[in-house]
């Protein structure tokens, strides 16, 4: 008796998207990047960090073009504009030396435009945050995936070098290797060879975070039937790996990747401040506030740096954590 | 009627997966989740495998697709011994034998277009379709009752009787001979299930598929299966003809799973009383000695806890690996008896699932 009912029922709701040929529109389907993406755009607080981000990547690239126009060149001294006769060598002028041909005003002692090197030290910054970040993801995505498709012995020898990783001192490790850190090596010389040097030490000791949240999603993934499926119709694991597993790794890789580039802004700006990082002339934010805490009765020196690294790292959490709420299954 | 070769012919088939603990992995136990199981499928026939949850039913059927590799035991499919073959060896196999999973939800790649998930088959295997992949994916959609022009949709789109079916293309794909089918409506709506069991009798009677397909009801699979084979804690307790194991199991087990079951013949529904088993599933880590089924059987003797019941034939086509096996119910009149049920069912137990 309850056969009719039902099949009369059924191929509606079962078939209710099967009708449809007039409606071109459904026949386009949506794919759950778009739908993240859409639900990123709606989110007001990511869309203003992606903004700020987009702004700082762009002043990191045109630097040199910004301060043709809107400075001095960074390293250029100014010692017209310090006051050397009443000894303080602070600049001349209200507001450590804000004007309109020196946005920022200018260093004590050297007299060198603030707003330069702010503009300048944006490109080290991003540099080293962006590269050490590419490294831990390739390192940290490649043991992960393998760690968590693997198991095993594998995946118990990969979590444990991860511990290990995790248990390092990492800022003593850092300040005594770049204590002992040639002029040459490697056929690089200078701050070319800092720079490979940060981009090494913070990307290399960081992967296990990337690590650990891919081989916890790996796991996951790999129970799941579509991998069997795959398995069933004879694919090879590196096609599993790339063509099933991966396409559900990209939102936590790119979700975790942007929160830890602030995690590496600050940490280059430690170093550079404890002065193991990047060496002077050449401007970086850290160093800056580094110079900048013996002036402690000049503010501005120390305020347009620090509000260059806080805005920055901002920018960036704000957006990661827009962009982990748009890919949020939970949320869908 | 089995005087052809069977197309698949399981022997003592075995899974023990290994407990490992520690750093070093070293096996502590095991869990034996598939003990010396042995059946056979004729081409073009449906073999249900029926039984409680953890009894090892997924077990089999993944050895079967050898998606896992048996401890022990053989697997012959067409002749050709499947049990040890090497990932290597198995691909141009895998055509021939595909699964049906359990949850439309975990099967399809949600980062995948139902496009690219079905003609997944063909590009794996390098098979050339003669109009390209597109149209051979949009013919497999619409031979499953789905809308071809939905090609480029994403899984999340449908619907899970829609999934099911999406999944019930892709192994088909290949055009295979024998599909594993676990539980394949058991996440379903139940108004969805009779659905998606027609359309599966619809494409066996089409392309002349075998099917195994694994249920934990006796019910779901009542209307579609030539043989039933009932396992217990990795055991196979029973396997006959479909009808015989409905109207005349001999398995106590079997006795109790049925009484269980709606019966949609009143005349019969009387003589039947509510079989309660008592305790639970002993672990598969430990098993009972004897008979696993020994310490929740009302029937149980010492030879039962020492000895393992080996499965014989009890009447023609009807095995039971059973000690102490019931008594026949139709002993008397076995041939008449047969004909009026055999339909009788299939036309009511869609009915007999839906009310269940
Ligand atoms: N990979 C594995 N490792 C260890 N034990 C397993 C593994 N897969 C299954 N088992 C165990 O083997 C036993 C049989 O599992 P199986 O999945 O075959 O049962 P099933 O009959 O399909 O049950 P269900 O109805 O719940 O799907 C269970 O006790 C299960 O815990
Ligand atoms: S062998 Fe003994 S314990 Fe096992 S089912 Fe038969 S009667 Fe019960
Ligand atoms: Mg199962």
């Amino acid at each position: 008796m309850t056969v009719p009912p039902t099949e009369v029922a059924t191929p509606q709701t079962d078939a209710l998207e099967t009708e449809g040929p007039d409606s071109p529109k459904a026949i386009e389907g949506r794919s759950l990047t778009q739908i993240a993406w859409r639900r990123l755009k709606r989110d007001k607080v990511a869309m203003a960090g992606a903004a700020v981000l987009i702004f700082l990547i762009l002043v990191a690239i045109f630097a040199p073009l910004i301060v043709k126009f809107l400075g001095h060149p960074p390293d250029e001294f100014h010692q017209d504009l310090v006051d050397t006769e009443m000894g303080t060598l602070g600049p001349k002028g209200a507001w450590g030396g804000i004007s309109w041909d020196y946005l920022f005003g200018v260093e004590p002692v050297n007299g060198r435009d603030l707003f330069s090197r702010v503009v300048y030290g944006s490109r080290i910054s991003l540099l080293i945050a962006f590269l050490a970040t590419l490294l831990s993801v390739i390192i940290g995505s490649t043991l992960g995936i393998i760690a968590g498709y693997a198991g095993g012995w594998v995946d118990a020898v990969i979590s444990r070098a991860m511990d290990v990783f995790l248990a390092f001192p990492l800022l003593v490790f850092a300040i005594a290797l770049a204590g002992v850190v040639p002029d040459n090596a490697f056929g690089l010389q200078g701050n070319t060879l800092r720079v490979v040097m940060l981009v090494f030490i913070i990307g290399f000791f960081n992967w296990p975070y990337i690590g650990r949240i891919i081989r916890g999603q790996t796991l996951s993934l790999r129970e799941r039937e579509f991998v069997d499926a795959a398995r069933s119709l004879g694919a090879r694991t590196p096609r599993i790996l790339a063509r099933e597993l991966l396409p559900n790794l990209v939102a936590p890789i790119l979700v975790y990747s942007t929160l830890l580039i602030p995690s590496n802004v600050l940490f280059e700006a430690a170093l550079s401040f404890l002065g193991v990082g990047i060496q002077p002339p050449t401007p970086s934010w850290g160093g800056m506030l580094s110079d900048a805490v013996t002036f402690y009765t000049m503010p501005h020196f120390m305020l347009f740096p620090g509000l260059a690294i806080f805005f920055t790292v901002l920018a960036f959490n704000l957006f990661g954590d827009g962009l982990r709420d748009a890919f949020d299954p939970r949320g869908r | 009627m089995p005087t052809t070769d069977p197309l698949l012919k399981v022997t003592g088939l075995t899974k023990h997966f290994p407990i490992r603990k520690g750093l070093l992995q070293r096996q502590v136990g095991a869990v034996q989740a598939v003990d010396d199981v042995t059946f056979s499928v004729q081409s073009g026939q449906t073999l249900s495998l029926v039984g409680e949850s953890g009894c090892g039913k997924t077990t089999t059927g993944r050895m079967v697709t050898r998606l896992l590799e048996p401890t022990s035991g053989s697997i012959l499919f067409d002749g050709r011994e499947l049990s040890h073959l090497s990932v290597g060896q198995l691909r141009p196999l895998r055509r021939e034998i595909q699964m049906i999973f359990q949850d439309p939800y975990s099967s399809l790649n949600p980062r995948h277009t139902v496009g690219t998930i079905v003609g997944a088959p063909f590009e794996i295997q390098g098979v050339k379709t003669p109009q390209g992949t597109k149209r051979a994916v949009q013919d497999l959609l619409e031979l499953v009752g789905l809308n071809p022009e939905h090609y480029n949709r994403y899984p999340h789109e449908f619907s899970g009787g829609q999934r099911q079916r999406i999944g019930i293309a892709r192994s088909l794909a290949l055009k295979p001979r024998l599909i594993v089918a676990d539980e394949p409506v058991s996440a379903l709506d139940v108004s969805i299930q009779a659905q998606v069991i027609n359309l599966l009798e619809d494409l066996q009677e089409e392309l002349g598929l075998t099917y195994i397909v694994i249920a934990h009801d006796l019910s779901v699979v009542r209307q579609m299966s030539d043989r039933v084979a009932v396992m217990y804690l990795g055991n196979l307790v029973e396997i006959a003809d479909g009808h015989d194991l409905y109207t005349d199991s001999r398995h106590p087990y079997t006795r109790a799973l049925l009484s269980a079951v709606p019966i949609p013949d009143t005349s019969r529904r009387e003589k039947r009383e509510r079989i309660r088993l008592e305790g639970d599933v002993p672990s598969p880590i430990d098993p009972p000695p004897g008979c696993r089924f020994h310490t929740r059987c009302w029937k149980a003797t010492d030879v039962c806890r020492t000895q393992v019941p080996p499965l014989v034939e009890i009447a023609p086509r009807h095995e039971v690996a059973c000690h102490h096996p019931e008594d026949s119910l139709v002993a008397a009149a076995p041939a008449q008896a047969a004909a009026p049920v055999e339909d009788a069912p299939s036309g009511t137990a869609a009915s007999g699932t839906m009310t269940a």
